[in-house]
């Protein structure tokens, strides 16, 4: 029964998810039409991204699921998320890379065939962070690999990581 | 030596000789009392022990001196103690004499240093040797090693499933990967700058962290933050459970692939952080906490934000758990699936839903008196004892309920007046503090002892999965390997706590 009255809502009344950010986040509208028109010029419309956690307190990862939430909905974009580094065009790289993080990362990079993009997310990605100096981490992703876009934040919240992929599609 | 150490917080310190710290761990395995720590610094070994069931409840914090680098092995008779004292050995070079484990634990030999936290570490050359797992035997036996690097956006570890078919006859975990030497970057960092670190040892459990920091260095400096700050805390902590929970009940149906939970679970989640950065300017609402009180505040609008927030889930959630528990497909994955025995949650003293679920009824909230505000704030702690997939997520719902109310009491009684206090340094003198606090997953831990700068001398800091990723080893056993997403969903340990 609350499976049918929770479908029944969706389809008679209002949906339970907010209104798409079209009507009501002018800034996330703007930015998915705009990547809409970069991601079919470059990639007919697709553009499959690997995750790597290397080496983050968590904080990015939980924003980064927060993209496929129904008020963000990754998805409509063209952008989605892929299991494994073999199906992907982009790798989205948290954390401040550990050294016990710095082969995976590297194997990762070198198992994502070409062309690829790697995006560093988040303040740790950039240069360590709050965690540069320690003995225990290499301080930032372009260290370990080629980083074509930095996106800012402890940790970037979604529209900012919508945004950064978005600036990535559209370099010259 | 033996005595009382002066200046420590709120709870005593003694130091012990090696058979008084042997008599503890005697204890330990006889079950009298909880292994609350287990923690090093170059010369000497720390133990914080819970003793609820003693005349005076409380907490018993033993210290041994090790000059020669030694100390008698906990884990030898007690288990929940072996990767702790590993972690010691790594990080400090302390030997714990007896430990039946000889493998290294958060160093994979990737940091090009040796015993980084001891008073001598040495160069060793990064070379990464193989790491030996259990040694498996067995016919019809297959390996499936799983990770650092997951299918999902989740943080990065190993699994090592040995299988007869679909069936998982041992998991081996090994973690250590997010390891990032936050304990060093303590050492000698002002307060502010070590309450960052320790807001980013776990992100999604940061203000349970931040309250547990925060409280550790006002024990030990005596400060007396402002009870708004105190009750402001509590709202934000409350918050964070329930985004938290809300977001793992969706994820765990999600891995029985029933996604209508998770789209909805996700839009109340994200409900929450929205009015979080309402009223707190921060999504996760990382760094409002320091210590002396919050670096926030909460105003008219706030408080009819929040107001609003706890009616809309207060309306939909229920619905959303009744689907839960109608749908026959849902619940044949998590009855009876990945069950922790109620006697290994109380050895471990794992806490939170993990404990919860298992019958071991503790949270940091309600032990030993609690803690402001929730000495002064009505709420259960449910606990069930069948110790299944479905248990943990019905102590989460149940969780969600009660983190509901406590929002909407603190709402209702949330003191006027300042929210921070300054935060002098006691110059000239030693402090030590320590301190609990309950994140969505458990009890955080946090020690802190402070030089005669006002600088942190050492800060130990436990995550809750220290004593929950061991049990997701047991639960898993005999569980089809197609469960496992399943089962290490309704833990969610958090790998970067653990591998700090």
């Amino acid at each position: 029964m609350p499976m049918r009255k929770t479908f029944l809502e969706g389809l008679l009344h209002r949906p339970v998810t907010d209104p798409p950010p079209a009507l009501d986040d002018p800034e996330l509208a703007e930015l998915g039409r705009k990547l809409d028109a970069a991601a079919r010029r470059r990639l007919g419309r697709g553009l499959a991204i690997r995750e790597v956690d290397a080496g983050s307190c968590n904080g990015c990862e939980l924003e980064i699921h927060a993209l496929n939430n129904a008020f963000h909905d990754l998805e409509r974009f063209g952008l989605r998320f892929v299991a494994s580094p073999r199906h992907a065009d982009v790798l989205l790289v948290t954390g401040p890379v550990t050294k016990n993080m710095r082969e995976a990362l590297e194997r990762t990079w070198r198992a994502t065939p070409d062309p690829k993009w790697v995006v560093a997310a988040g303040d740790c990605a950039i240069n360590g962070g709050p965690f540069a100096g320690s003995y225990a981490c290499v301080g930032g992703v372009a260290a370990v690999v080629p980083v074509d876009l930095h996106i800012r934040g402890c940790p970037p919240t979604p529209t900012q990581l919508l945004k950064g992929l978005l600036t990535l599609i559209e370099a010259p | 030596m033996t005595g009382t150490v002066t200046h420590h917080r709120p709870w005593p310190r003694r130091m012990a000789d090696a058979p008084g710290w042997e008599r503890a761990a005697a204890r330990l395995a006889a079950g009298e009392g909880t292994l609350l720590a287990l923690w090093g610094e170059p010369d000497c070994a720390h133990m914080a022990i819970l003793d609820e069931g003693a005349a005076s409840p409380g907490i018993e914090v033993l210290s041994l001196a090790c000059p020669d680098g030694r100390f008698p092995s906990v884990g030898r008779v007690h288990a929940p103690a072996i990767r702790l004292e590993r972690a010691m050995r790594d990080l400090f070079g302390l030997e714990p004499v007896g430990l039946p484990d000889a493998r290294p634990w958060p160093d994979h030999g990737r940091w090009g240093v040796a015993a980084p936290l001891s008073a001598s570490p040495r160069p060793a050359p990064d070379e990464a040797p193989a790491y030996p797992f259990l040694p498996v035997e067995g016919e019809d036996l297959h390996e499936v090693p799983v990770g650092p690097v997951h299918a999902g956006i989740i943080e990065p570890g190993h699994f090592r499933f040995t299988c007869d078919g679909e069936t998982v006859v041992r998991l081996e975990e090994r973690l250590g990967y997010v390891h990032k030497g936050i304990e060093g970057l303590m050492r000698g960092a002002e307060l502010d700058r070590a309450a960052r670190l320790a807001a980013r040892t776990s992100g999604d459990s940061t203000v349970a962290y931040g309250i547990a920091f925060a409280r550790a260095a006002e024990a030990a400096l005596g400060i007396e933050p402002p009870p708004r700050a105190v009750w402001l805390r509590a709202l934000m902590a409350e918050l964070e459970r329930l985004a938290n929970h809300l977001g793992d009940v969706g994820a765990i149906c999600n891995d029985a692939s029933f996604a209508l939970m998770h789209a909805h679970c996700g839009i109340l989640r994200e409900r929450v952080l929205r009015a979080a950065m309402t009223c707190f300017g921060h999504r996760l609402m990382m760094d409002r906490v320091v210590p002396g009180g919050v670096a926030c505040n909460l105003d008219a609008a706030g408080i009819a934000a929040l107001r609003a927030l706890v009616a809309e889930i207060g309306a939909r959630f229920p619905r959303l758990a009744d689907l839960y528990d109608r749908t026959a497909s849902l619940l044949d994955r998590t009855v009876a699936t990945g069950i922790v025995r109620p006697d290994l949650a109380r050895r471990f003293g794992a806490g939170g839903h993990v404990g919860r679920a298992s019958g071991r009824a503790f949270d940091s909230r309600r032990a030993l008196g609690g803690y402001p505000p929730y000495d002064a704030l009505r709420f259960e702690v449910p606990v069930l004892e069948e110790g299944d997939v479905n248990a943990r997520v019905w102590i989460r719902i149940r969780e969600i309920g009660q983190s509901l109310a406590l929002v909407a009491q603190i709402l209702d009684r949330l003191p006027d007046g300042p929210v921070r206090v300054p935060v002098a340094p006691a110059r000239g003198e030693v402090r030590e503090g320590m301190a609990l606090a309950e994140a969505f997953r458990g009890e955080v831990f946090a020690w802190l002892r402070l030089d005669a700068g006002g600088r942190v001398a050492r800060c130990h800091l436990r995550d809750p999965s220290w004593f929950q990723w061991p049990l997701l080893e047991a639960a898993i056993e005999d569980n089809i390997i197609a469960d496992f997403p399943l089962c290490n969903k309704s833990f969610n340990c958090s790998y970067s706590g653990h591998d700090l």
